[in-house]
Parts: structure tokens; sequence; C-alpha cells
């Protein structure tokens, strides 16, 4: 569809992106608030940025927060890739219609059953709560997005060259390795930001699957969210809106690239 | 048996296993990590609450005489239709969802059809701003709001420089700043599926409809419209199904009259520690979203998006 570009579209583009933005833009604005009263300017100031430094609670909790993302999302890269394969090279199998609605579920499933049933599962098996059981339930969760991911890039893949490789001899995993994953690497790295940003944001499951010592950032943020608005809490949340940003101009870069190559 | 047979079949053998052990790799992390937990909370929540450790009664034991017992206690479950506190937050989080829905509904779709209408070569670049905000942290997109809604927040300032108001209106913790966080949250989901239906649009048909005599409002309503209904479908359904069991929007941004079940399990769980009761909301829950969770499967099914 495209005709007559009309007044009317540029008004509406322009009042949803505006609405899209505009909040993100004051809260990273007003980080740089000399004043405490957030929502009062008087004058640039980064003291803000300073006094996170000095937060050690807050350290830790980011600290915690990048060891989970880091483990869960690789796990979940390689878990998802390899649903993502199942769903779409190996057909029909037993079971598959419950793969498929597992793969699919976490993705609109409200996140309170998610982390509940977690959580009631690892005291039935008595596990020791904290590090371990939120990055075992991040990955749950990201690897569905991963195999989302992944098998809309396999869906579209150039499956003769897969076929031409195994009629050459080529085993199938060996033409996995050396004819499929250089192909869709730039959708397995997209995926692995995807589930990073996921891991890091994830406040819900997180609070149901954490114990004592394994306090995230979003869920050190949150208590102090409840208690009303500091220009503290702006100031990570520039930082993370920053990394986030970054992460996502290198994947279109990195995808840019892949595109320009292929033509 | 000669031996390029006997190799043979010995790889296909090999093949078959391994796509067994291929298949089983995430199939075993989604059954013990995604459908156990589920089936944990399913049970849990025909048991009993009592003060011990765990705090819950079995619900297969082995009586006396050697016969197997299993209780399944429903009071769980009467409980959830007694208490008005609990159905109503069911009530209340369907109808918040639901109104939160169709205001996202009318936000999105002038801003996806000057998406799809706007010139080729911004539309990617159109996407990806759509994008970009999804992936900043839901937590902090909702903390952006309670600096702008707050008596003395930005929406209010502005309001009264323009004139418009005399005196700083009350909008955070009420119903009004739910919508307005849960649509702003979820605009994203609305907006792709809706960009995506519309794009795909055959501009013929709405030049043949103005050939035919119909005028552009017209042929809006009677031809872009019902074409975009499975657009429609996919981005209400994808907004609707999270929507209902939000937690984080209801607790910074609604007050204390804002009900929704979200909150109402969490306290339930972490500050009465009833998690039989707990698991009983959880399950009712999950009932409530079956149909539009199966719904938006089968449209993803169809590839209708």
């Amino acid at each position: 569809m495209n005709k007559s570009f009309s007044t009317f579209n540029v008004v509406s583009l322009i009042i949803g992106y505006a609405f899209l933005y505009i909040p993100i833009l004051l809260l990273v604005i007003y980080s740089f608030n000399e004043s405490r009263l957030v929502t009062v300017w008087s004058g640039f100031s980064s003291k803000w940025y300073g006094e996170l430094w000095q937060n050690e609670e807050l350290l830790d909790a980011a600290k915690v927060t990048l060891q989970v993302g880091l483990v869960a999302s690789t796990l979940a890269t390689i878990l998802g890739t390899i649903a993502g394969v199942v769903l779409t090279r190996f057909g029909n199998f037993t079971g598959r219609i419950l793969f498929n609605g597992m793969i699919y579920a976490p993705l609109v499933m409200p996140e309170v059953i998610v982390g509940l049933s977690l959580l009631l599962m690892f005291i039935t098996i008595s596990v020791d709560r904290g590090y371990w059981t939120v990055t075992l339930a991040h990955t749950t969760f990201s690897m569905c997005y991963v195999a989302v991911v992944i098998q809309s890039r396999l869906s579209s893949f150039d499956r003769s060259i897969e076929e031409a490789a195994m009629d050459l001899g080529c085993p199938p995993l060996k033409t996995f390795f050396l004819i499929t994953l250089p192909v869709i690497m730039p959708a397995v790295v997209s995926a692995w930001l995807l589930s990073f940003t996921l891991s890091l944001d994830d406040l819900v499951i997180s609070s149901f699957a954490t114990g004592p010592g394994a306090t995230t950032l979003p869920m050190k943020i949150f208590s102090q969210m409840r208690l009303g608005v500091t220009p503290q809490i702006n100031a990570v949340s520039t930082i993370l809106i920053g990394l986030v940003a970054t992460g996502v101009t290198i994947s279109s870069v990195i995808r840019k690239r892949q595109e320009v190559r292929k033509l | 048996m000669n031996r390029i047979d006997f190799l043979s079949t010995w790889r296909n053998r090999l093949n078959l296993s391994g796509r067994t052990f291929v298949i089983a790799i995430p199939y075993l992390w989604l059954l013990l990590l995604f459908l156990l937990p589920f089936l944990i909370v399913f049970k849990l929540s025909f048991a009993e609450t009592r003060l011990a450790i765990p705090p819950y009664t079995e619900l297969v034991e082995y009586a006396q005489d050697g016969h197997l017992r299993i209780i399944l206690f429903l009071r769980n479950y009467l409980f959830l239709t007694e208490d008005p506190l609990y159905w109503k937050a069911y009530l209340s989080s369907v109808k918040i969802a639901t109104i939160a829905t169709s205001m996202a509904l009318l936000v999105a779709y002038p801003v996806a059809y000057g998406m799809a209408k706007a010139p080729k070569r911004y539309q990617s670049t159109l996407v990806m701003l759509v994008i970009l905000p999804f992936w900043t942290s839901f937590l902090i997109r909702v903390y952006a709001w309670i600096g702008i809604l707050k008596t003395e927040g930005f929406l209010n300032h502005f309001l009264l420089w323009l004139g418009v108001i005399n005196e700083p209106l009350h909008i955070l913790h009420t119903h009004v700043a739910v919508y307005i966080g849960m649509v702003y949250s979820y605009l994203p989901f609305m907006l792709l599926p809706l960009y995506a239906n519309l794009e795909k649009m055959d501009v013929s048909l709405l030049e043949a409809a103005a050939d035919l005599g119909c005028t552009p409002m017209q042929a809006f309503w009677k031809i872009t419209v019902p074409l975009s209904m499975p657009g429609v479908i996919a981005g209400c359904l994808l907004m609707f199904i999270p929507a209902v069991g939000e937690f984080v929007i209801p607790s910074l941004l609604g007050g204390s009259e804002t009900l929704m079940i979200g909150k109402t399990l969490w306290t339930e769980f972490f500050n009465n520690r009833d998690w039989p009761l707990a698991s009983a909301a959880a399950v009712v829950l999950l009932l409530i979203l079956v149909a539009p969770i199966m719904w938006f499967q089968r449209t993803q099914a169809k590839g209708a998006v």
C-alpha cells in the first residue's frame, strides 16, 4: 500500500511517535537536572550519576543482573536456536503440537503465572533459590522468543544450499554448522540481544524465582520507584536506555551489512 | 549383508537417534521448566493451607489401612467465588484490559495507517522507531509516566502554563493513569501487526472503489477496515492477554481502588503466604485466558498476521 501520503497521515505519525518518545526523552533530560525535584528544571548537573557509583546495593544488583543476563541469554540462544531448527526442519514428530504450544504460550502468558509456577516447582523439588534459579527462569522464557526469531529466519531460508551440501555427503550436523548457522548468524545475534534485554528488564518472574542474596536491578529499582520519583532512578534508567540503544544500533548495523552483502 | 549396506543402516539409525536427541534438548527443557511447574500449580490449587513447612497438605497419602487416598480440596476455588475481592479483581482486570486495548487500537490505527502509506524508503526506519522503545525496559517506560502524570508533574505544569486548567489534575493513582500506561507500554504490540497487515494491502482495490464512485471515506470503511481485521485481531489479542495479568502498571500507576488480579495474586502469595489460594487464583486466570491464547495461536499458525 503506497498512495497519497496525506497531511492526516503525517500528523498522525508525528503524534504517534511523539507519544512514544516524549516520556523517554523527559526521563533522560531530567536525569541531568540539578534539583532533587525531578520535574522542575534548575540547571545541568551530572551529580546523580556520581551518586550511583556510591550506591553499593545498586551496584551489586547491577552485577547480579549482568551475570544472569549473560548466562541466561547465551543458554537461551543455544536452546532457542535448536528449537527453531526443530520447528522448521524436523517436520512432524510425536508431540509436535505440545512443543508448538510450549514455544508460543510463554510469549503471551501473564508473568505472574509463569513466576508463581516456577517458584512453586523450585520449592517442591527443594532447591535453594538464588542466582541459578533466576538464570533458569530467564533462560526458559527467553528461549521461546529466540525460537520464534530463528523460526521466522529459517522459513525464508533457501533450503537448496543445505540440500546440496547433504547430497554431496555432508552429514546433517556438519551442514548445520558449516552452511545454515553462518547464514542465519545475524538473526542469532539479534536473538541473543533480544534475550539479553528481556533478562535485563524482567521484574515479575525474577521476583518469584529469586532467593536471598540475588536481587536484580529491576527488583531494586522497583522497590525504590514505589516510594516515588527520584533523580537517581532517572540516572539508572538513562544508563539502561543508553545500553539498549547501543545494542540495538549495533545489531541493526550488522543486519544492514548482511543485506548489502547479499546484494 | 555387505559392508556398505551395513554402514548405511548404521548411519540411518544414528541419524534417527541424533534427530531424537536434538528434539529432546529443547523439549525436555520446556517440559521441566514450563509445563511441570504448571502441573504443580494445578495440583497445589487443590491442596489445603496449613501452618507448616511446606504450608500446604499433600493430595495423595497412604491411609493407615494401606489404601491410597486422594483428597482434593475445592475450598480454594469456592473461596474465589465467594470472596468479592477475587471475582471483582477478575472482572476489573478484564474490564481494564478491554478498555486499554480499545484505546490502543484507536491510537494505533491512524499511526499504522500512516506508516503503511509513508514512502517505501522511510518504512523500515519507521518500523525500527516503533520497536526501539519496546526494547527499552518496561519498568522504566512505566516509571517515566509517574513524572508526567503526578500532581506536580509535567502534564499539569504544561496544562497550567497553557491556561487550559486552573488547578492541577489528579491523574496518577487512578484508572486513567493505568489506561495511559497500558496504551503506552503495549502500543508496539498493536502497531506492528496492524502495520504488517495494512502494508500488504492492494491499492488497486481502493482505486477500483474510487472509480466506481466511492468517496475516500467510504472506501476506507468498506475496504481498508474489513481487510485489516486479521491485523486488528492479532494486535488486540497480543495486547489483551498480557494486560489482563499485568502487575507493574497497576502497582506503579494505579491507586488503591485499581483492582487487578496480577496485583492481588502477588499480594496473596508474598504477603499472606497462602500458596494454595494463589495457585487456584492463577489457574482461574489461566482459564480466563485459554480462549484468547488459543485464538492467538491459531492466527499465528495461519500466518494471518
